[in-house]
Parts: C-alpha cells; sequence; structure tokens
C-alpha cells in the first residue's frame, strides 16, 4: 500500500513547500521540517526524505542519517496505534515469541506491517527495560506485562478499537 | 598562548588548545590511532573520539583520556606507558575485533589495514569478548568501489572525507546505539548515488571495509589468451608511487623498472598515457583557442578527470557545456591503440585489451561508459587497475621488482614530453596547456616553462598569465569541495576565469584513490609531487606540440586538432544526472 498515490499528496507537498520557504533558517531547521512532513503524511518514506533533501540542498544521506536516529521519526505508514513487542532476553525467555504470533494472528499481521483498516501498526524492540513483567507488550508507548494467554491480548487491542 | 606539561617525565611547551596526541608527537612518543584523522593540507579532520584506542593516563583524573580529543593544560603530567593505559587500549581494540570478522588472510586489506597492524602493535593474543558478527550484505553494484559493511569499525573517516572534503555527502551514520551503520541514503547501492568514485574515502579506511573493485583476474585471463593482444598503459602518477609497495622511498621514480615488470608479466606493448596527455594538451589548447575566437563558453573546465566529470554532471547539471570535451589521456590512448595503433600494424581492433595502471578509482568506473568507445564491443579501454593491483600482480608473479633493468615503452605510443608527466600533479594540466596555448597564441617560444605560481598544496590557486596582448586569468583546483566553491562562484557570477583546472583527489592524481596507502601522512603527496617535477625536468622535451611521435600521429591519422576526426575519436560528451 502506499500512501503517495493520494490524490491529496500534491497538495501536501506544495504546503511542505510552502512551509520550508516560510522559515528562515532552513538546512539548521531539518528536525523541526522533517516534523512538519510527519504530521501531513503521516510518515517519512524514501522520495519525500529525498524531497526535502533537494529542497533543503543537503545530501539525502544526512537526512536519512536524522530520520534513522530519532525514534519518532517513521519510515513506514503507521497505523493509528503503534503495538510493540519487547524481544529482549528476559521477554525471549518467558515466552515473546509465542505472544509475537498471538498478536499477528489476532491482527491478521506481520511484524513490521499495518492492519488492513489502519488501526495498528505492530513492531518488536529490543529490551524496554521492563523485563520484571515479562513477556511485555506495548500500545501507544503503554506496557502491558505478563501477557501469556490470547484472551489477555484480546483485552489489550479491545481498548485501543473504536467502541460500538 | 603556550602550555607547559609533562609527558612520560619529560618537560615540554606547546600552544594551546594542541592535543595530548599532537603534543606527544612533537618529543616523538607515539600514541596509537584509530578513527582519528587529521590531515590539515586536506581540510581533513575527523575527531569523533570514538574507538578510544589513543587512551592514556593523566594525573589527577578518574577515567584514561582519549589523547586525539584531549587539549593540552597547564602543568597537566600525563602518561602514555603505564601498564594501565596500554592495557586499556588492548581492550579497546579487543572489543573492536569481537564482533569484527576473523578473516585477514583472505582480505583484501591483508598487511595494508590499520585495524589489524594495531592489534600487531599491541600484542593482542586472544579476544577475551565474544561479540555477535554482523551480516550486512557486500555492496558490488559499482565498478569501482566494494563497500562491505561487516569489516567497517564505525570510525566514519570515510564520511568525513566526502562530506568535508569532497562535498558530495554519500555517507551517514545510519540508526543508534549498538545498531548504527554507515550507509548511503536510504541504503541505496553506491552506484545509484551521487558517488563520483574518487576513491578517497577508501584512502582512508583504516580496514578492508571499503575496497576498489579487484580486477587483476580479469587481467591475467586476457594476458593468457593468446587470441588477445594486449596492451598496456601507465599514467604518470603511477611511476612515482609504485616503488613504495616494493619498499622504496616515497617519490622514486621506478619508470624503468614498471615497463620492464610490465613486460615480464606478458603484455604485448607498453604504452605510456603520457602520449594520451600530449595528445589531450594538443586537443584541449585547441579548444581554448576556438572559444576564445568563436565567442565560446568560459571558463573552460578541464575534464581529465572522471569523478571530476562524474561530480559536476550530479551537482551541476547546469553547467555540461562549461568543460572541455576532451576525453581523459588514458581513454585517449585507449581510442588510438584501437584505431591508429591497429590500422598501422594491421591488428583487428576487437582482438585487442587495453588495460590501463591508474592512481585512480573512478577510471574504473568511467572505462565502463558507454559513450566512449568506438562501439559497444571496441570500448577505449577494456580493464583499469589501480597502482595498488598491479604492485600486487608484480608480486604475485614473483618478480623482483627492485632488481629489474630499467626498459624503455614502445613506440610510438609510449614517446612523452614532460609537459605530459605534471599531469600527474595538481597544477599540472593546466601548466602543460600553458606551454603550448602559450607558443601558439603568442608565436613565441616560451623559455621559463615552469609555472610555480600553479604549483603546490594550496585548494585553489590563481594566477594572470600575460599571453600576447591578453591577460589569462588562471585558476587551479584539487579536491571536490574546492572545485565547489570555486562552481558556485562562477554560477553567481562572482569569478571570472579563462581556464581552471579541476582534480577530484586532494593533490591530484599522485594523491589518487587508487595509490599506495598513505596512512595519514601527507608528506607522501609532496614526495611524489617533487618527484613528477623531477621526471619533467629530466625529459628532452618539455612542451606537448613537440612531440614527434604526436606531430606525426596529427600528420598521418588525425589531421587537424579538434578537426572532424579528432572530435569523433578524442572529444566525448556528458550526462545530466540526479543529486541525491
Ligand atoms: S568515492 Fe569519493 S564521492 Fe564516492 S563515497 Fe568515496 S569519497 Fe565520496
Ligand atoms: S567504512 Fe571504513 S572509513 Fe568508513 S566508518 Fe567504516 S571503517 Fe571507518
Ligand atoms: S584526481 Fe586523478 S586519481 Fe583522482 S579521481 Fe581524478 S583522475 Fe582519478
Ligand atoms: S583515536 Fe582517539 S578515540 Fe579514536
Amino acid at each position: 500500500m502506499s500512501m503517495c498515490d493520494n490524490p491529496s499528496t500534491d497538495d501536501h507537498y506544495h504546503q511542505l513547500d510552502r512551509y520550508i520557504d516560510s522559515l528562515h533558517y532552513k538546512k539548521e531547521n531539518l528536525i523541526g521540517i522533517l516534523h512538519y512532513a510527519q504530521e501531513l503524511f503521516g510518515f517519512l518514506p524514501d522520495k519525500l526524505q529525498l524531497h526535502i533533501a533537494q529542497k533543503l540542498d543537503i545530501p539525502a544521506a544526512k537526512v536519512y542519517g536524522v530520520v534513522s536516529f530519532y525514534s519518532f521519526f517513521t519510515m513506514k505508514p503507521r497505523g493509528k496505534h503503534t503495538a510493540n513487542i519487547c524481544m529482549g532476553t528476559a521477554c525471549y525467555v518467558r515466552g515473546a515469541e509465542k505472544l509475537k504470533e498471538e498478536i499477528e494472528k489476532q491482527m491478521g499481521i506481520k511484524t513490521g506491517q499495518i492492519t488492513e483498516d489502519n488501526l495498528f501498526s505492530l513492531d518488536s524492540l529490543r529490551c524496554i527495560g521492563a523485563c520484571g513483567l515479562a513477556p511485555v507488550m506495548m500500545v501507544d508507548g503503554k506496557v502491558y506485562g505478563r501477557i501469556h494467554e490470547p484472551e489477555e491480548v484480546r483485552q489489550v487491542l479491545e481498548k485501543y478499537r473504536p467502541q460500538g | 598562548m603556550d602550555i607547559q606539561l609533562t609527558i612520560n617525565d619529560i618537560a615540554l611547551t606547546v600552544p594551546e588548545g594542541m592535543s595530548i596526541l599532537d603534543a606527544a608527537r612533537t618529543i616523538n612518543i607515539d600514541i596509537p590511532t584509530l578513527c582519528y584523522l587529521n590531515l590539515h593540507e586536506m581540510k581533513l579532520n575527523n575527531h569523533i573520539a570514538s574507538c578510544r584506542v589513543c587512551l592514556v593516563d593523566v594525573e589527577g583524573r578518574r577515567n584514561l583520556a582519549p589523547s586525539c580529543s584531549t587539549p593540552v593544560q597547564h602543568g597537566m603530567v600525563v602518561k602514555t606507558d603505564t601498564p594501565l593505559a596500554i592495557q586499556a587500549r588492548r581492550t579497546m581494540v579487543e572489543l573492536l575485533l569481537s564482533d569484527h570478522p576473523k578473516s585477514c588472510l583472505t582480505c583484501a586489506k591483508n598487511l595494508d589495514c590499520d585495524l589489524q597492524a594495531l592489534a600487531a602493535d599491541l600484542g593482542v593474543r586472544n579476544i577475551s569478548y565474544e561479540g555477535e558478527e554482523c551480516e550486512f550484505k557486500i555492496d558490488t553494484s559499482s565498478l569501482a568501489i566494494i563497500r562491505e559493511p561487516n569489516k567497517c569499525i564505525l570510525c566514519r573517516r570515510c564520511e568525513t572525507m566526502c562530506d568535508d572534503v569532497q562535498t558530495v555527502g554519500v555517507y551517514s551514520a545510519v540508526g543508534r546505539g549498538f545498531e548504527t551503520v554507515i550507509k548511503t541514503a536510504f541504503d541505496l547501492p553506491l552506484h545509484e548515488t551521487s558517488c563520483t568514485f574518487c576513491g578517497q574515502c577508501l584512502a582512508v579506511c583504516p580496514t578492508g571495509a571499503l575496497m576498489e573493485l579487484d580486477q587483476t583476474d580479469k587481467v591475467r585471463k586476457a594476458l593468457n589468451d593468446p587470441n588477445r593482444f594486449v596492451i598496456v598503459e601507465t599514467a604518470p602518477a603511477v611511476r612515482v608511487a609504485l616503488g613504495e609497495g616494493f619498499g622504496l622511498e616515497p617519490g622514486t621514480i621506478v619508470t624503468g623498472k614498471m615497463v620492464a615488470a610490465l613486460r615480464r608479466l606478458g603484455f604485448d606493448r607498453v604504452f605510456d598515457t603520457e602520449f594520451g596527455a600530449d595528445v589531450t594538451i594538443m586537443e584541449e589548447a585547441t579548444e581554448l583557442i576556438h572559444r576564445l575566437e568563436h565567442g565560446g563558453r568560459l571558463p573552460m573546465l578541464t575534464s581529465c578527470c572522471p569523478a571530476w566529470v562524474k561530480f559536476f554532471e550530479h551537482q551541476f547539471p547546469d553547467l555540461l557545456d562549461v568543460p572541455s570535451t576532451c576525453k581523459s589521456p588514458h581513454e585517449m590512448l585507449g581510442v588510438l591503440a584501437k584505431s591508429y595503433y591497429a590500422e598501422t600494424y594491421g591488428i583487428d581492433p576487437k582482438k585487442i585489451t587495453v588495460v590501463s595502471v591508474m592512481p585512480c578509482v573512478a577510471k574504473k568506473y568511467e572505462a565502463a561508459r558507454p559513450e566512449l568507445g568506438q562501439s559497444k564491443v571496441i570500448p577505449d579501454v577494456d580493464i583499469v587497475i589501480t597502482t595498488r593491483e598491479l604492485s600486487r600482480m608484480i608480486r604475485e608473479a614473483g618478480i623482483h621488482f627492485n632488481h629489474l633493468k630499467e626498459e624503455d615503452f614502445d613506440h610510438p605510443l609510449g614517446e612523452s614530453t614532460g609537459a605530459a608527466v605534471v599531469f600527474g600533479t595538481t597544477g599540472g594540466v593546466i601548466e602543460a596547456a600553458l606551454r603550448t596555448a602559450y607558443e601558439w597564441l603568442s608565436g613565441q617560444t616560451l623559455e621559463k616553462v615552469e609555472f610555480e605560481a600553479l604549483r603546490g598544496m594550496d585548494g585553489i590557486k590563481e594566477a594572470v598569465i600575460p599571453i600576447g596582448d591578453r591577460d589569462f586569468r588562471i585558476a587551479v583546483t584539487h579536491g571536490l569541495g574546492n572545485a565547489r566553491s570555486i562552481l558556485e562562484k562562477i554560477q553567481a557570477g562572482e569569478a571570472h576565469y579563462d581556464a581552471i583546472e579541476i582534480m577530484a583527489c586532494p593533490g591530484g592524481c599522485i594523491g589518487g584513490g587508487g595509490q599506495p596507502y598513505h596512512h595519514g601522512n601527507v608528506d607522501i603527496l609532496k614526495a611524489r609531487a617533487n618527484a613528477i617535477y623531477q621526471e619533467d625536468r629530466s625529459k628532452p622535451l618539455r612542451k606537448s606540440h613537440e612531440n614527434p611521435a604526436v606531430l606525426a600521429l596529427y600528420k598521418d591519422f588525425i589531421g587537424e586538432p579538434y578537426g572532424e576526426k579528432a572530435r569523433q575519436l578524442l572529444h566525448t560528451s556528458f550526462t545530466k544526472r540526479r543529486k541525491i
């Protein structure tokens, strides 16, 4: 799926360009510009990063470096909610792999993908430091620990589904 | 202000702001380094202080200090050789090695690798840490450079070189923490980036993570094929550097031994790229005069450096009509070998293989450019190997290089003048062109052929040279960052020149990406440059248009310089490319 082919994309590019043009300092504001672009487009695909690089006249590798450094930037489309599974050693030992399979099954996607209805994206993380609660999943930064049963997973996800 | 301190109980006074590392070097104490690299002449200063192999003991401090990035202070008491410091350095190297492939024996950088040398110097005998080795794909997309990220130690010298010196910006550190890797934009194969293939990144890479594409196998195959007529040509900068591969002093001129070695390797003819350089001058000087007389675009920029050509194709696509259309000298020699020479001696050009030995990595890529050939099946040059690759081939063949008797190039494409030799160093191409243009334009003999103002390691050199009733404004730059700044001035209408020489590599081709590694010692480049000028002085003829073999070529085959046949064989065109 590609959000770039959305008819509103051209408008987004124009709006982004106008925003960049309005800035006094451009190159110095790369992080701000990337934030603005991510708000607008939802994520920062290669093509958009290249556009920004060319607009600011800086090497695309530098934009890519910055985007990859900060965890709040994403190069893939994200669902409305971001679910993460901790794959650190402690979680792994206590069944993170099984938890991952269960979440994937319930969402109907693989890790790294986004659900059909755009509600969830699913990723894995290295240790998040909540080893005492292993195995751990997170949704939008909120930690849910000691999740073992399919029903527990269902209850967590249910919280984020639109009611009714 | 001067700072007084002691290092290993020796008192010394050094200027404020100096690092402990540099201070120690002033009293001949060496501290190992790996990430740190400071080459003033090239404006390269990599000081990210990430490797920590330069740790030293500073009295009163709780932790050891990285000497490359710790400035000296008054009264500092530094010890570089305490057991603690030495052990700490060894540990840092062990850590670097823990996730490094242990494949030294089969690594192309074997015995030329800084990491390997450091491990040997520090006496690393076992690696106490088991790290997970990364598994990145090797990037073999380009025809010039192989990237093997698994051997990368994240020193970021390549990135600093490409950003600050060359201003191409191909690499960036991507990701964070343990997962940081040096990557291209969007992890594109190098071939799809704006990389110029100048090879300066691999010239400073301390490990085997960046290497030139090894094409010696292809050469050997051609040499062993009885149906191929294999011609080799050698660039000026090779003969003043090849000796380093055999333990000779930098700047030793080994022209005659090199020719002898090439014959022993089995080449059918040993020609000289310098012949091509003399032809280049005939063409370039004529083209310049043509532009002057016909209101053509000025300044004219030289075009003999393929990395520079690729640079302006990506970065200044609106200036494609500014550079001279001349092919580079080795391409000129290649096409002449497969036309003029082939015709004269009745050899089928399809059976000729031209091998160029170059100080250059970019020429590997250049040789494969589709427009550089008489047809798809007859490229001007078939294979390009670097100075380093030639020295490997000579060693492999068991040739005692230092004991070889000197031999001469083959006739006629082996004849050259001093003007062609100086092509190998920054300022040389323009100096050679001036030696000819001066005489052609003024009708007078040029007595003093040396243009001192155009020589030396300054990044941008300028001179006004009166010829006849006109003042010629000349500029010379080397290093692509310097080229960029001069091009931007031209674009903005702030600078006016008649001709500019541009070389991608700092120092020109003597500092090429394919030369024996300088390991951070820029004096080596200066020694090579001096050798170039010495070779020039030793030549009986020092102006390209006096080369009798070149004059015969024009009389018997090409006709007028910059005439129809010349344009067809010796000139080329450029392509707009995307900047990324
Ligand atoms: S070859 Fe030159 S342009 Fe390409 S990455 Fe290396 S330094 Fe940059
Ligand atoms: S590729 Fe080489 S120069 Fe670049 S960061 Fe890695 S080890 Fe250093
Ligand atoms: S300066 Fe010489 S060695 Fe360097 S890229 Fe250009 S032609 Fe090759
Ligand atoms: S050389 Fe000092 S930290 Fe790498």
